[in-house]
């Protein structure tokens, strides 16, 4: 156990194939599961996509989506919170230079906004986002 | 090498020249005797005489399972009633069951056969053989039967049903062979696993004989890792006889015994003769049945034929396993595409299930093919450019495999149809 351990966020991925209202199954299921959506983006392959969904309650909302018969893995993920103003990613890209982003997905939260990452190697990202005096939310903000 | 009967290593030109006697003979004979072949061959414009060489066979006109429904019960039978020692029946599944009478001669020809392929399988007087195919009707068990006794093996006719009984025979009479549907045989070691039974530690068995339904080479790899069981191929169809032909210990091909039987491999396309190794429709003549005499019947079923010198010595042609039905052959684009072939490839590919469903459509001029797949959970890991990585592998593989372009569709495991007996694989959208 590292002390960064905490930052780690558990993002629910979804394989979906490309079929009428597919994420309308999904969001059916959460729903039923009163399981509240924190953040969200959908990515698309070819003929397939990946939902990628952040939740209140990942471990609820992973057995719920699997006995419904939806092929899901959990993800580990950042929350970097970012100003709520014009140049607000900007100030946040410049400290994540070297860093390797697969993808993100950004959302806002007043006061502030939220940029979701995932990072090649989660371990060094975490370290130099923190060196480079940025704010990672907590996993218990989201679980 | 131990061998039945020293014809099996007779020099390929001597048994080419028998074939050609035996079928010189038969044709003389049906064209003499019997009306149904008589008519056949006049509208075929075939006398006897047009029988000069081996390939002279392919003059003579083809017979379906139509002429048998048609001839129920007995009107293409060329012995008499008083000749007649035995009856089976196919099941008939599209209506009027297909009457086989055998004469004498036939059920020695039979057993003859059978006992060859035994013999070159390993099977001796000192086996035990649990026969696990329906005694009746139907003429896998008793052709079993016939053809193990005379290789003096003792026989258990166990027939079907009542699997703790059948582990019990197995264990308690020390049987070393079992003839059985490969998944009778694998239901069997599930039983068996309930019952506290080893097979592989608590009995003897180390051969299996297995046919009657299509099988794979990968359900032979896993018949001998969960039971330690050599598993033996063997072909044939109630038309035939029954059960007659069965793979050597090399399991590198059925041997079809030549001076009783002439085979062909034809492109199911253009009915010339397949290439060695090339797929194809397995056609057959019986040179020596006397009360059903059967010539370039087609059975429907795709194989490859082999006329090589076999590594254990047998001079006979081979035929590869069967891969699937000449029903369920689609042609794209001018390609023979069988369903058994994207089966075979998906197999290789850990990251897939094995459904499949294939869909052929046409856009403007040119054929399309779709081979959709389900995705296996454990291969999925949120990354989209590992599920193109995965699509770009099935493709490669199945363009290799099938000689013709195909798109791969990756779908969600549950998604495509399951099926309770024959699968439906093919959806055609083509409009001709």
């Amino acid at each position: 156990m590292s002390e960064n351990d905490k930052y780690r966020i558990k993002q629910l991925s979804i394989f979906s194939e490309n079929r009428p209202n597919r994420l309308g199954a999904v969001a059916k299921v959460l729903k039923e599961g009163k399981i509240n959506i924190l953040g969200f983006s959908i990515a698309e392959g070819a003929g397939y996509g990946v939902i990628r969904v952040l939740v209140d309650k990942p471990e609820i909302a992973k057995d719920l989506l699997i006995k419904d018969g939806f092929v899901v893995k959990f993800t580990e993920v950042l929350a970097i919170q970012m100003q709520d103003t014009p140049g607000g990613l900007f100030d946040l890209t410049d400290q994540m230079k070297d860093i390797n982003i697969e993808y993100g997905y950004g959302y806002r939260n007043p006061p502030y906004a939220v940029l979701i990452v995932r990072v090649e190697d989660i371990e060094q990202g975490i370290r130099s986002l923190l060196a480079g005096g940025l704010k990672l939310l907590d996993n218990v903000t989201f679980h | 090498m131990s061998y039945w009967n020293p014809v099996e290593v007779m020099p390929v030109p001597e048994l080419k020249a028998l074939q050609l006697k035996q079928l010189k003979m038969l044709v003389y004979k049906l064209y003499t005797f019997s009306p149904f072949y008589r008519q056949k061959m006049k509208e075929a414009g075939v006398t006897p005489e047009d029988i000069q060489e081996l390939d002279d066979v392919r003059k003579l006109p083809f017979m379906t399972k139509k002429d048998l429904r048609d001839g129920y019960p007995d009107k293409l039978f060329l012995a008499s009633p008083r000749e007649v020692v035995r009856y089976h029946a196919s099941s008939g599944t599209t209506g009027k069951p297909t009457i086989v009478g055998y004469t004498q001669n036939d059920i020695e020809a039979w057993s003859e056969s059978v006992a060859r392929g035994l013999v070159s399988a390993g099977v001796g007087t000192d086996d035990v053989l649990q026969v696990c195919y329906t005694y009746g009707l139907f003429s896998g068990g008793l052709g079993l039967h016939y053809g193990a006794e005379k290789v003096g093996a003792a026989v258990v006719p166990a027939s079907t049903g009542n699997t703790e009984r059948q582990i019990d025979l197995v264990r308690d009479l020390n049987v070393t062979v079992i003839a059985a549907t490969p998944s009778y045989l694998l239901h069997m070691g599930e039983v068996a696993e309930r019952m506290g039974v080893d097979i592989c530690k608590d009995t003897k068995l180390r051969l299996g004989i297995l046919g009657a339904e299509p099988w794979s080479e990968r359900m032979r790899d896993r018949i001998y890792e969960r039971l330690g069981i050599k598993a033996i191929d063997i072909y044939g169809t109630s038309e035939l006889s029954g059960p007659l032909w069965c793979e050597c210990s090399e399991q590198n091909g059925i041997h079809v015994w030549g001076d009783i039987t002439l085979v062909e491999v034809l492109d199911p396309k253009t009915g010339e003769p397949a290439q060695p190794g090339e797929k194809g429709e397995l056609v057959v003549t019986m040179l020596l049945k006397e009360a059903l005499p059967i010539v370039r019947y087609r059975t429907g079923d795709i194989t490859t034929v082999n006329e090589e010198v076999c590594a254990c010595g047998r001079t006979h042609p081979r035929i590869g396993r069967i891969q699937g039905r000449v029903d369920d052959m689609i042609i794209v684009r001018g390609i023979n595409v069988f369903p058994s072939q994207v089966e075979h490839s998906l197999m290789q590919h850990p990251e897939v299930g094995n459904e499949f469903q294939i869909v052929v459509d046409r856009k403007g001029a040119l054929d399309t093919l779709l081979v959709k797949v389900e995705l296996r959970p454990e291969a999925f890991g949120d990354r989209l450019f590992e599920l193109d990585a995965i699509k770009d592998r099935l493709t490669h593989k199945l363009r290799d495999s099938l000689n013709v372009g195909v798109n791969v569709e990756i779908v969600e495991p549950g998604s495509l149809p399951r099926f309770e007996g024959k699968a439906k694989r093919v959806v055609d959208k083509r409009v001709y």
